[in-house]
């Protein structure tokens, strides 16, 4: 037997939960973070700014809102104008987003305007919804419907744009009707991409729903940071802005796992 | 797109959406849209009006200074995280969290560190721009062709002469890390100067709100809009005519 | 474990011992991790101004062992000796042409062309002036002002040789230069390395995948085998350089020695 095949052998055994903790890299992970706490704790202590609490502190902070259920209430009424907001501009995204790749005269009708939303500063509208919506739920809604919509809608007309030709004409070339290259071909080719661009529009989402809240009314998690400012409460803001950001990057984090495992599985160990 | 044999061109729909929007203002269907001649003659007010030269030049100012920071600090992280791994292990996380974390939400922390001025806007561009930058550079150094550097090697090339050969190999990358960061950072210095409201272009919105000028907002998001689609389009062709070299890159 | 043997011509073909060795590999190995064997005891001898061909499937290390007497990887225990010394890096004595080229998209024709003499501190007049002239010997005459992406792969590679050609090094280490340019232009550089060979005294290394190439270009055959790659048989072709390119790949003495490597080969490939 040579060297190679006893590397083979070693690869196709089952590693141990420690081995695969050490593969997937999370002690780098801890030593990241570990790295970023002590930064944050040696900054606070140097004493740079009475308004920046010291990591310590602020995870105290994070507890008790965790312990005495604020964070959660608040978390729960950012989430709604996100998920109903993140829902439409799914809806409507990916649905213009294969309209405009299938068909050039709604590409040439509705294409600049995506154009334009993806590289504007959408969030100046914001105050502008406003004023016609109120500072209710249907504000915010828009907001994150601005925000996120664009991301989606270019992502996804990208992915059945980028669609191999080939494969298109393979379909044509066995008698495919256009119904089967789009069910068969097209949108199974084009999916991987527009999972990615999901994530990107929920990533914009979390943005504008935090925006809306800061920007419209405070409510929610806004209002906490609002509030927590303005009663000079430091800790408390910087755990609330922690907990959401954390909160993101989390979701964010799944969403790739999810596309991960969906789309790539070479990519999968 | 072509009709009945003749070419349109591509953003040629624009003008479409303005009658629209237009016919929407005029009859009041949508009480966001006020009509668009409306706001065209807005528009004229608002360039003309003192506040509004002053609003431009702090923006200017603040979206330059963040940038520059963003380009100074950013391409020799990505740089150190592109030659070393332990680098790149320890920092990439927090490179990619704060890539797709809503910025947004850091903002009342710069207020309250840096005041309610220039700064905080300076630090919102710079926070909305260097982590792709950071990114993009890291990617380009990582794709440098090793045979490149072997090439370079085998001559007996000094460190120096590889640093050249590895930054000139990762300009594409690191200049598309700059178009995506300068894109990223108007969207900062408007979040910022909204969040700040008391200065510059923000100072303008609120005041625009808080007298329901409806046309003179949508004269201000246009001219923002037009400057960030100009902007973005400039640096792509600057792009494209470095891009003659990465030809052959895949 | 029978193919330990080395530097042992096939049956009935005698080697001819090398006279003027001007590379010369000592027991060498490499080792990638603590597992992975590339290179295992390996030991030869390169005549000066021959041209020797590294053949082997892949994964036999010929790459390797070219980029180890490079200088660009250090052997894990052996040495390697160049005009009788030592060395353990890269050296003006020798130029590598690479498989994908390694040129500076950046820079021109005539900049790659003079990059290795520019490392080496030449002034620009003078190293233009070399790169220049060896840019009309590859046959890239107006192309100095070019840039790589604006070429076919053959001409690429026509400006990595002259790279190589600029420097005067004695030793031209070739990877695989032909593989990745299509068989019609591989067919000429052929005949033009032959070419070069006559005019450019220079010993050649020549790493190449190719039995047809390794038979119609070399002096010698060093034949590898995989895992762990070691020198599993010596071959002089001995093919008649009288015979006419085209005439050649119809000789009875070329087809054979194909044949015997290939029967060689065949059971390390899948």
């Amino acid at each position: 037997m040579t060297s190679m095949d006893i590397h083979r052998m070693r690869n196709t055994a089952d590693p141990g939960l420690f081995t695969r903790a050490l593969r997937s890299g999370l002690p780098w992970k801890i030593a990241s973070v570990a790295l970023f706490a002590l930064i944050w704790q040696l900054t606070a202590m140097s004493g740079f700014n009475f308004a920046f609490p010291s990591f310590t502190a602020m995870i105290a902070a994070l507890w008790e809102m965790l312990a005495d259920g604020s964070l959660i209430a608040a978390f729960l009424r950012t989430m709604e104008p996100l998920v109903i907001g993140l829902v439409f501009s799914i809806v409507v995204g990916v649905g213009s987003g294969i309209a405009m790749g299938l068909r050039s005269d709604v590409e040439w009708i509705t294409l600049p305007i995506f154009i334009t939303m993806q590289a504007a500063p959408m969030a100046a509208l914001i105050p502008l919804v406003t004023f016609v919506y109120g500072i209710g739920l249907a504000s915010k809604v828009v907001a994150v419907v601005m925000l996120s919509l664009p991301v989606i809608a270019m992502n996804s007309y990208k992915a059945v744009r980028n669609v191999s030709p080939s494969l298109v004409d393979m379909c044509r070339s066995y008698t495919g009707t256009r119904r089967q290259q789009i069910t068969q071909i097209i949108l199974p080719a084009a999916s991987p991409m527009m999972f990615a661009g999901l994530r990107l529009g929920v990533a914009e989402g979390f943005s504008g729903a935090v925006l809306a809240e800061l920007l419209i009314t405070p409510t929610g998690v806004g209002d906490l940071i609002t509030y927590h400012r303005s009663i000079a409460n430091f800790a408390h803001m910087y755990a609330t802005i922690v907990a959401i950001v954390l909160f993101a990057i989390i979701v964010v984090g799944l969403l790739q796992w999810v596309e991960a495992r969906l789309f790539r599985p070479e990519r999968r160990e | 797109m072509t009709l009945y044999g003749h070419h349109v061109p591509k953003m040629a729909s624009l003008i479409v959406w303005v009658i629209l929007w237009e016919i929407v203002g005029r009859f009041g269907l949508v009480m966001l849209f006020p009509p668009f001649t409306e706001v065209i003659a807005a528009m004229g007010e608002v360039v003309t009006s003192r506040s509004f030269a002053e609003a431009i030049r702090i923006t200017v100012i603040s979206y330059l200074l963040g940038l520059a920071l963003a380009l100074v600090l950013g391409i020799p992280l990505g740089f150190l995280m592109g030659l070393s791994r332990t680098a790149d292990k320890l920092l990439n996380m927090w490179v990619n969290t704060f890539l797709s974390a809503p910025l947004s939400a850091l903002v009342p922390v710069f207020m309250i560190l840096f005041g309610l001025g220039t700064p905080t806007v300076v630090v919102t561009v710079f926070m909305f721009a260097v982590w792709i930058i950071v990114l993009d550079t890291r990617a380009g150094v990582r794709h440098v062709a090793p045979s490149l550097l072997e090439m370079s090697r085998s001559f007996g090339a000094s460190w120096s002469e590889l640093f050249k050969i590895i930054f000139l190999a990762a300009l594409p990358e690191i200049l598309a890390g700059i178009r995506l960061g300068m894109i990223r950072g108007v969207k900062g210095v408007v979040i910022g100067q909204l969040l700040v409201s008391i200065i510059g272009v923000g100072a303008l919105f609120s005041l625009y709100q808080q007298n329901f000028q409806m046309a003179h907002f949508w004269a201000l998001v246009l001219l923002l809009f037009a400057c960030a689609l100009s902007l973005a389009e400039l640096v792509a062709r600057l792009e494209k005519r470095i891009q003659y070299y990465a030809g052959e890159r895949n | 474990m029978q193919l330990s043997m080395t530097a042992t011509a096939g049956p009935g073909v005698p080697v001819a011992p090398v006279r003027e060795p001007i590379v010369e590999v000592r027991n060498v190995s490499k080792l990638y991790g603590n597992t992975v064997v590339a290179l295992q005891d390996i030991d030869l001898s390169f005549e000066k101004g021959h041209l020797t061909s590294l053949l082997g499937p892949s994964g036999c290390g010929k790459t390797t062992l070219l980029k180890i007497v490079a200088g660009l990887l250090q052997p894990s225990s052996g040495e390697i000796r160049v005009k009788g010394k030592p060395v353990n890096g890269p050296g003006a004595e020798r130029a590598f042409v690479f498989q994908d080229f390694a040129l500076m998209p950046w820079a021109s024709v005539l900049e790659n062309a003079a990059y290795g003499l520019k490392v080496q501190g030449i002034a620009k007049s003078e190293r233009e002036d070399r790169a220049r002239h060896y840019i009309g010997e590859v046959g890239l005459h107006g192309f100095e002002k070019k840039y790589p992406h604006e070429l076919s792969g053959g001409m690429r590679q026509r400006v990595g040789l002259a790279r190589a050609l600029a420097v005067d090094a004695d030793i031209l280490l070739m990877d695989e230069p032909f593989s990745a340019v299509d068989e019609q232009t591989r067919r000429k550089f052929q005949e033009d390395l032959m070419r070069l060979r006559e005019v450019e005294n220079k010993t050649f290394l020549f790493v190449t995948h190719s039995i047809e190439e390794a038979v119609y270009v070399s002096d010698r055959i060093v034949l590898l085998s995989p895992r762990p790659g070691r020198v599993s048989e010596i071959i002089d072709p001995q093919i008649s350089r009288e015979i006419s390119p085209d005439d050649l790949r119809r000789d009875e003495n070329y087809l054979d020695t194909v044949e015997r490597i290939w029967t060689g080969i065949k059971k390390y490939v899948e």
